[in-house]
């Protein structure tokens, strides 16, 4: 799966430059899914750069765990899920001195809540490297009961907290890694417009 | 810029060259505060010359009952730190300007890394009395060629985060060990000489810090040279600028108005255009692009002068 091309939208829709080898220096690096291609790109650019790099994967349903554990990262884990990931992310994060460089690839979800955590641990956001690769779903938050929806496909879609149908908006909070879910028919309730695909 | 005649309340030595000076309002009054790294302008009336010098603060931001300045003399430069050391007295009115900060501490940082060399050190007096407040962690390093001319060593707070690096006494400061081993969200800040400022940018680069995070201040007082004449486009009056005087005092003293705040180019403030230029600019700021200044349409008259035929001013 190659890297997605979003089409231009707000500033406050993330961008994805993709993957840039930066050498041999510290690195942290998660990857979900397809994004495992990311990295393989990356290092078939720069074999170095998996010298000294702590590479996460969560596979996700795809099975690229083999060929990644085969690149010799200074230290290879797999993961069910970002949450499972979570605290061994932390713990690279906490233990990271300045001139690390972190490499992200995969949803935009994962991609989200991994800046957010990493600009929180106080990773200088030009460290942080990111491509996507795979599913386009969205983590949607809703800006009236603050529930957070994972993986949207739809445009509205309901709140899986609150039951509020919601617009897919492109504003995107960077602190909570999620789009913002606004209400769709609060001057007309009832009339919604019709369900769309969400599209890249 | 506002300012205030305020009475010199002490005067001290600190070392050779380096004199502290103590500034108290007349009546009493309580001046503004300020945060650390925040310099002012001092005004010194030199036998018909209006020298104007920035100054960091180093006493504690958060006391209103005084400014601070430490001034080291140079006997190579354009009087001013002469005429702080010669002709001020205790007693004496002097005029000095609000504070101004252009190399405050990012507040968003994690820790914060001090790195000073020679009278560098002055900003970072202020802003330890600040993280001392904020209790956020910190390191200073502090670099002098030797002991006797380290002025910051009897201001510094005896503390393990506070590392003196005497030359000297082989103690060199290793800035690869510094950056090498610093928690995520450290900012470093430097200030001293040139040379300093650039090896702090060149380890950082090596080691993989991007430039947002790596804070500087040079230590910039006009730079003497050769007289010089500029043309006022609007009046066609032409002012001569002496080699003592930066373009900005000459200006001053023919009553052009140029507004300033720095006087170090560092802040901008003071960016005038070029309307012609046969010659070449000498630009000393840290403020215009690489190709500002090859195009020669701007110049930074605080700190910037001109050789050749004739400079006309958008003035
Ligand atoms: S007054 Fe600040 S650059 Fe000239």
């Amino acid at each position: 799966m190659p890297r997605t091309e979003f089409s231009p939208s707000i500033t406050s829709r993330p961008v994805y430059p993709g993957l840039t080898p930066q050498g041999a220096t510290p690195a942290i690096m998660l990857a979900e899914g397809p994004g495992a291609e990311a990295i393989l790109d990356l290092a078939a650019l720069d074999a170095s750069v998996m010298d000294l790099a702590h590479l996460i994967y969560i596979p996700a349903g795809h099975d690229a765990g083999l060929r990644l554990a085969a690149l010799g990262a200074k230290m290879y884990r797999e993961a069910p899920s970002y949450a499972s990931a979570l605290e061994r992310y932390r713990k690279a994060l906490a233990d990271a001195r300045m001139g690390t460089t972190l490499y992200l690839a995969g949803s935009e979800g994962m991609i989200g809540q991994a800046v957010a955590e990493a600009l929180a641990a106080g990773l200088p956001p030009e460290a942080i490297q990111t491509e996507h690769r795979g599913t386009i779903a969205r983590r949607m938050q809703c800006v009236h009961c603050k529930g957070v929806t994972e993986n949207v496909t739809i445009d509205p879609f309901l709140c899986s907290h609150c039951g509020l149908t919601l617009f897919v908006r492109d504003h995107f909070s960077r602190r909570l890694g999620a789009f913002q879910g606004v209400c769709v028919d609060a001057e007309t309730p009832g009339i919604v417009p019709e369900v769309q695909e969400i599209k890249p | 810029m506002t300012s205030r005649l305020l009475r010199v309340s002490a005067i001290e030595t600190l070392s050779p060259l380096v004199t502290r000076f103590r500034f108290e309002d007349p009546e009493g009054a309580l001046l503004p505060l300020f945060s650390g790294g925040a310099h002012v302008v001092v005004e010194m009336p030199d036998a018909g010359v209006l020298r104007r010098n920035a100054y960091s603060l180093i006493s504690d931001p958060m006391d209103g009952s005084g400014y601070e300045i430490a001034v080291r003399r140079e006997d190579g430069g354009r009087g001013g730190s002469r005429f702080m050391h010669t002709k001020v007295a205790l007693g004496d009115l002097m005029r000095i300007s609000a504070p101004v900060n252009l190399f405050s501490l990012d507040l968003r940082a994690k820790k914060h890394v001090m790195i000073a060399g020679g009278i560098g050190i002055t900003p970072f007096l202020a802003q330890l009395k600040q993280l001392a407040r904020l209790q956020m962690p910190f390191e200073l390093h502090y670099a002098a060629r030797s002991r006797a001319e380290a002025a910051g060593l009897a201001l510094l707070p005896a503390s393990p985060q506070v590392h003196v690096h005497v030359s000297e006494e082989g103690n060199r400061m290793d800035l690869g060990a510094i950056l090498g081993s610093q928690p995520l969200g450290t900012h470093v800040y430097t200030c001293g000489p040139e040379g300093l400022i650039e090896a702090v940018a060149e380890t950082g680069a090596r080691l993989g810090w991007p430039k947002t995070v790596l804070h500087s201040e040079v230590f910039m007082a006009p730079p003497p040279g050769a007289p010089f004449d500029v043309t006022l486009a609007k009046t066609g009056k032409v002012v001569t600028v002496g080699p003592h005087q930066s373009l900005l005092e000459a200006l001053e003293q023919a009553e052009v108005e140029v507004e300033w705040m720095c006087r170090g180019g560092a802040c901008g403030r003071c960016e005038t255009g070029v309307h012609a230029c046969h010659g070449t600019i000498e630009h000393h700021d840290h403020w215009l692009s690489d190709d500002e200044r090859a195009s020669q349409t701007k110049i930074m008259p605080c700190v910037s002068r001109f050789t050749g035929e004739t400079l006309v001013l958008d003035l």
